[in-house]
């Protein structure tokens, strides 16, 4: 009998029908979400007379490059070229991205793997979890004034190096790295500089890896407020802004830009994604 | 191994420093930083919250004036506590628990399916917050609209609805926009609490009398998910009390009659614009103090439902 009940409530073992159907459903509910964002990639290649068509329609008949060829050229008709906005954003995103990452795992292992008298202080960043880049920008901003970095690529780079969200993920990941790994190496005179980056950093690859997505996510969309006056060293979004300022008379050239902003974010997905679900397992917060 | 002798008990700092000093060292970077971009930026926004202070002349105290002014005599600020407020009870809530049922329903598929569905789900917060602005262009109030020519053209209106400045639809479309962006983090996290759950529980519990299985979620996967949920739903509230620049890109600056206003837009306004920053900051404390108010209030109401 009580084999019986077991394979009745055993897991994935609802009927085919009722499964077919679940998948449909959560098949439909999912194109529905990118469906903007599909919308966004289809426009940025019809030409003007598709984009002002009425009805609108969805699909594209005759695909053409224009849009971006007008969205490069409004940008270069600017005081500063095109490719200084791609530098900064790259050289920001990649400075601040591989900042984030390095130094919250530094401060991680300790925390993680050591009993030390401050260990009080992760309980302070749990609690800070809550404070975003959003919430904090405007005392982060009479800081940064104070520190005379205010109109240069610091205010882009210091507040995204270090938040609680980097060493929480971090910290959680690496309290799985076996004690024993790093006892060993220890016997072995390793100092703990050469233990982080030799034993533990490889061992928690998926840890920085999902870090390394969220950390490129939040450096790729951000939007300091007044803080960057100079036209140089602006970032590619803030360019863009100008274009898609012009409104449903630029829509083909901003969803161009839409495009360009969203294609690299896809790729470090696609790169890290195998690992995101294995470093989230450890993500929870235990009281 | 070095010895760890507690001989009365406590290590002082000197052999604390003296046993683990490279490690002090590793974590030196961050929590100089962190003091500096997340501890510092509270303490100041409380400092400052008692002067008036300009950014040019040196802050003088004026008590409690700033706190008087914002909840007497600022009407805007009251749009903007009245919108934040009910857009986080909105969004918060549902944006959660979303997460959670889709994570869940995901969870039954297999390996490839699964990842296909957390790639279209987490897509929009994955590029949202960059393209914004492609929301603008389907919301248009002009017959090029997509939303507005579609309905058009099906007869359902005969003109154009300004989805972006009527004050009946603003608050609306704000909630549909953070809605779709709102499985992020703690969705990725919900998925990966819910492979971790021993399949054999499930089985246990049916011999313990689970019949169904809403009850096999209220009984087993709840309570073992209790971490995950309390880091998404931290999450959840982090994101929707900080909504700023999604107004700013879909109503501009100010919303028609401040009907999208947020405690963040008004404190941006008052710091960045007019640099009343003694003003904005009592506006930060305030936002401060709902997060933590809220985020307790979530706490407790896990806590009961994961029946602890």
């Amino acid at each position: 009998m009580i084999s019986l009940k077991l394979n009745k409530y055993r897991r994935g073992n609802r009927s085919n029908v009722a499964s077919a159907f679940l998948l449909i459903f959560l098949f439909a509910f999912g194109i529905l979400m990118v469906l903007p964002l599909i919308y966004a990639i289809l426009q940025s290649i019809k030409p003007l007379d598709e984009l002002f068509a009425f009805p609108p329609r969805f699909f594209v008949k005759r695909p053409t490059a224009e849009n971006y060829s007008v969205l490069f050229d409004l940008v270069a008709d600017m005081r500063v070229p095109f490719s200084r906005y791609l530098f900064n954003s790259v050289f920001i995103t990649v400075v601040a991205t591989g900042g984030c990452v390095i130094i919250g795992s530094m401060a991680a292992y300790p925390l993680a793997k050591f009993k030390l008298k401050v260990s009080w202080l992760f309980e302070l960043v749990v609690l800070t979890l809550l404070f975003n880049g959003t919430v904090l920008a405007l005392p982060q901003y009479v800081i940064l004034s104070r520190l005379h970095a205010i109109n240069t690529y610091w205010v882009y780079i210091i507040p995204s190096l270090a938040t609680p969200l980097s060493l929480f993920l971090m910290k959680q990941f690496m309290e799985s790295v076996p004690m024993a790994l790093i006892e060993s190496a220890r016997i072995d005179g390793a100092g703990q500089f050469l233990i982080f980056f030799r034993i533990v950093m490889p061992q928690v690859k998926p840890a920085w890896m999902t870090l390394l997505l969220f950390t490129f996510q939040a450096v790729w969309a951000q939007q300091p407020l007044n803080m960057v006056f100079d036209e140089p060293i602006k970032l590619l979004n803030m360019a863009f802004t100008n274009v898609i300022a012009g409104g449903i008379s630029r829509v083909g050239p901003s969803m161009a830009a839409a495009v360009v902003l969203m294609f690299p974010l896809l790729l470090v997905f696609i790169i890290t994604q195998s690992n995101v679900i294995e470093t989230m397992t450890s993500s929870g917060i235990k009281e | 191994m070095a010895k760890q002798k507690k001989v009365r008990g406590r290590i002082t700092w000197r052999q604390e420093l003296k046993q683990n000093g490279e490690l002090y060292v590793l974590m030196s970077p961050f929590f100089i930083l962190y003091f500096l971009m997340t501890v510092l930026p509270v303490a100041v926004a409380i400092g400052l919250s008692f002067t008036y202070y300009n950014m040019l002349e040196a802050p003088s105290f004026i008590g409690l004036q700033n706190y008087v002014n914002l909840f007497v005599s600022d009407e805007i600020f009251g749009i903007a506590l009245r919108n934040t407020l009910l857009f986080s009870l909105i969004t918060g809530p549902l944006g959660y628990i979303l997460c959670f049922i889709l994570a869940w329903l995901i969870n039954e598929f297999g390996h490839s399916v699964r990842v296909i569905l957390t790639l279209f789900f987490y897509a929009p917060s994955l590029a949202g917050a960059s393209v914004y602005f492609i929301w603008q262009f389907i919301f248009s109030g002009d017959a090029h609209g997509f939303i507005n020519g579609i309905l058009m053209n099906v007869g359902l209106i005969n003109e154009p609805i300004q989805w972006l400045t009527d004050t009946k639809y603003t608050f609306t479309v704000l909630i549909i926009v953070q809605l779709w962006m709102s499985l992020g983090t703690g969705f990725l996290s919900f998925i990966a609490g819910l492979q971790g759950v021993d399949v054999s529980l499930y089985e246990a519990g049916s011999i313990d009398g689970v019949k169904n299985r809403l009850q096999e979620m209220f009984y087993i996967t709840i309570p073992l998910m209790k971490p995950q949920l309390l880091f998404g739903a931290i999450m959840q509230i982090s994101a929707s009390f900080s909504v700023s620049v999604l107004s700013t890109q879909l109503f501009g600056a100010t919303s028609t009659n401040y009907s999208t206003h947020t405690i963040v837009l008004h404190m941006n306004d008052y710091g960045t614009v007019r640099y009343e920053m003694g003003y904005a900051c009592a506006i930060a404390v305030v936002l401060f103090m709902m997060m933590l108010i809220f985020k307790t209030l979530v706490n407790f109401i896990l806590r009961y439902v994961a029946n602890d």
